[in-house]
């Protein structure tokens, strides 16, 4: 069994499709309440990891120790057209106690009083936020969010990344953020993941480090040598 | 399905910036959808009264309407009527029931589509027609050989409808079925079914129809009630007045189905309809 504040243990885990092995012997360990982000080109598998640490994927090899119904959140809100926002956040759960606490999810992501309304009468934003909430409700142990803000404008964008840094304090679960942008990774992760090889090439600690320093080093991982905004 | 109408009123306004405009305008499409029924009605009568066509031929509306008068005051037409309704409902309600049942069966099972669908597609390629004589040997001439030959025509469609239905379900929706930890019944509930319901809608509204026509061919059969006899009657008599009669009742009792999934849709799945716009206009 892991530790009790470890969220979850990943030791060298494999996964190809066909002959081509895109996770080739990776080892990680998110804790609890820690937030780590996960940077890496296009196509260098960071989906694939997050697909198989939510069990929607399996695994050629190693082992994954971590809960077996880690929460989601996915790039699309993926909401229920037919069911009103209460029941998509209680979604698996929609008894009396399921309803209050759909209630108190949506009055977190700041949806307060909009329990009977349509996903069609929201903005992106909005359902991205009905999607938090459904993930958050569950008291998950690990939070897997695969860019999740990829699809919204810069300012609501911002204004996500604070919320879900806010809820994250408050709930304590261990997340993993697949993200393309290297600020948002910088602004909002306690750990920041590089991703190369099939492998975690790299490991960055936010606390303490100069921002503009940290974004810099990662910039030359993920191969962008010249940084047109620093100039 | 899950809300009052109260409750769906309140939601509907904030989101609808001028819901008396829509109204209107919903009106005028809907005269407007009439103007080539009634005008063509007009037309004809026109024709009639100038003796342009003979009565003979083509009876004036008005005719029409007088004979469809005495047939409803003698209780003819009632008669008639609603044995032919009689019959294309218990069909409706038999072969929809078995047509849905052997979708959900087909849609959610290989071994099921493996062990039926290639039966059910064979039976469907049989028209009517060659099943008649069949029918009299099985079930006499009595009314269960008509509800059999109308359940058949209804379960095709409900049947390919149900199992495309299923099959075509998001399979994102399906992933975050597995992600929240669904059971396979709930997702069925949840997420199979409501995901399905426009598609099968569209179903019930063709077979709908389909059981209001299928009588035709199985008044047919010797028998002294229905629609369908009574056109074959006026056509031993030469009593085109009352051909023409059948031939609008049908046109008018057919557009009947069109209309209900419509309703249906809007008062039971509130949230398909803009969503799923394709899917919805279908139905509508
Ligand atoms: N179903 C599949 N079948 C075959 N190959 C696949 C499949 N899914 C992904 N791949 C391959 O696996 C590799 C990793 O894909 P993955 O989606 O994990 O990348 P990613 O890091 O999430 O990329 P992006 O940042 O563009 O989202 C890619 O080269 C892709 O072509
Ligand atoms: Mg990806």
């Amino acid at each position: 069994m892991s530790a009790p504040d470890v969220a979850v243990t990943v030791s060298n885990l494999r996964r190809r499709y066909g002959e081509r092995v895109v996770i080739d012997g990776l080892d990680l360990t998110i804790r609890k309440g820690e937030f780590v982000a996960l940077l890496g080109e296009s196509g260098c598998g960071k989906t694939t990891l997050l697909r198989a640490l939510a069990g929607l994927d399996p695994v050629d090899g190693g082992h994954i120790d971590g809960p077996t119904q880690p929460a989601v959140v996915f790039q699309e809100h993926r909401l229920l057209p037919w069911a009103p926002l209460w029941r998509n956040v209680a979604l698996g759960m929609e008894t009396a106690v399921g309803r209050a606490k759909a209630e108190a999810a949506l009055q977190e992501v700041g949806l307060a009083g909009r329990e009977e309304d349509w996903p069609r009468n929201l903005s992106g934003g909005q359902a991205q936020r009905v999607a938090l909430a459904r993930a958050l409700v569950r008291e998950p142990r690990l939070l897997l969010l695969d860019e999740p803000f990829a699809a919204l404008d810069a300012l609501t964008r911002i204004k996500m990344q604070a919320l879900i840094r806010e809820l994250v304090a408050r709930h304590r679960p261990g997340v993993l953020l697949v993200t393309h942008d290297v600020d948002e990774a910088v602004a909002i992760a306690d750990r920041i993941l590089v991703m190369r090889g099939g492998e975690i090439a790299a490991s960055y600690l936010t606390d303490g480090i100069n921002a503009t320093a940290l974004r810099g080093k990662l910039l030359r991982e993920l191969g962008v040598e010249s940084d047109s905004r620093a100039a | 399905m899950t809300m009052d109408l109260t409750d769906r009123r309140l939601l509907r306004e904030p989101a609808d910036p001028a819901p008396r405009r829509v109204a209107n305008r919903e009106l005028q499409l809907l005269a407007l959808s009439w103007l080539a029924p009634v005008g063509i009605l007009l037309i004809w009568e026109a024709a009639s009264r100038a003796g342009l066509i003979t009565a003979q031929v083509l009876p004036a509306p008005s005719s029409v309407a007088r004979t469809a008068w005495n047939l409803i005051s003698s209780g003819e037409l009632p008669k008639h009527l609603g044995a032919s309704l009689l019959r294309a409902v218990a069909g409706f309600a038999i072969g929809g029931t078995i047509g849905f049942i052997l979708g959900v069966l087909v849609g959610f099972s290989r071994v099921a589509e493996a062990l039926l669908d290639r039966s059910i597609q064979m039976i469907r390629a049989i028209p009517s027609l060659a099943l008649l004589p069949l029918v009299i040997v099985w079930f006499g001439v009595d009314e269960s050989g008509k509800i059999f030959l109308v359940s058949l025509a209804v379960l095709f469609p409900i049947y390919i409808n149900t199992v495309l239905s299923i099959r075509q379900v998001d399979p994102k929706l399906l992933e975050l079925a597995r992600v929240t930890g669904l059971s396979r019944l709930e997702t069925v509930r949840r997420i199979i079914l409501p995901g399905a319901m426009p598609s099968i809608l569209t179903g019930v509204r063709y077979s709908l129809a389909t059981a209001w026509l299928a009588p035709v061919i199985a008044e047919t059969i010797a028998t002294t009630r229905g629609i369908g006899f009574l056109a074959m009657d006026a056509r031993e008599f030469l009593q085109t007045n009352v051909i023409i009669l059948t031939i609008l009742i049908y046109a008018a009792i057919g557009v009947g189905p069109t209309v209900l999934p419509g309703i249906w849709n809007a008062v039971c799945w509130p949230g398909i309809q803009i969503t799923r716009k394709g899917a919805a206009n279908e139905c509508a």
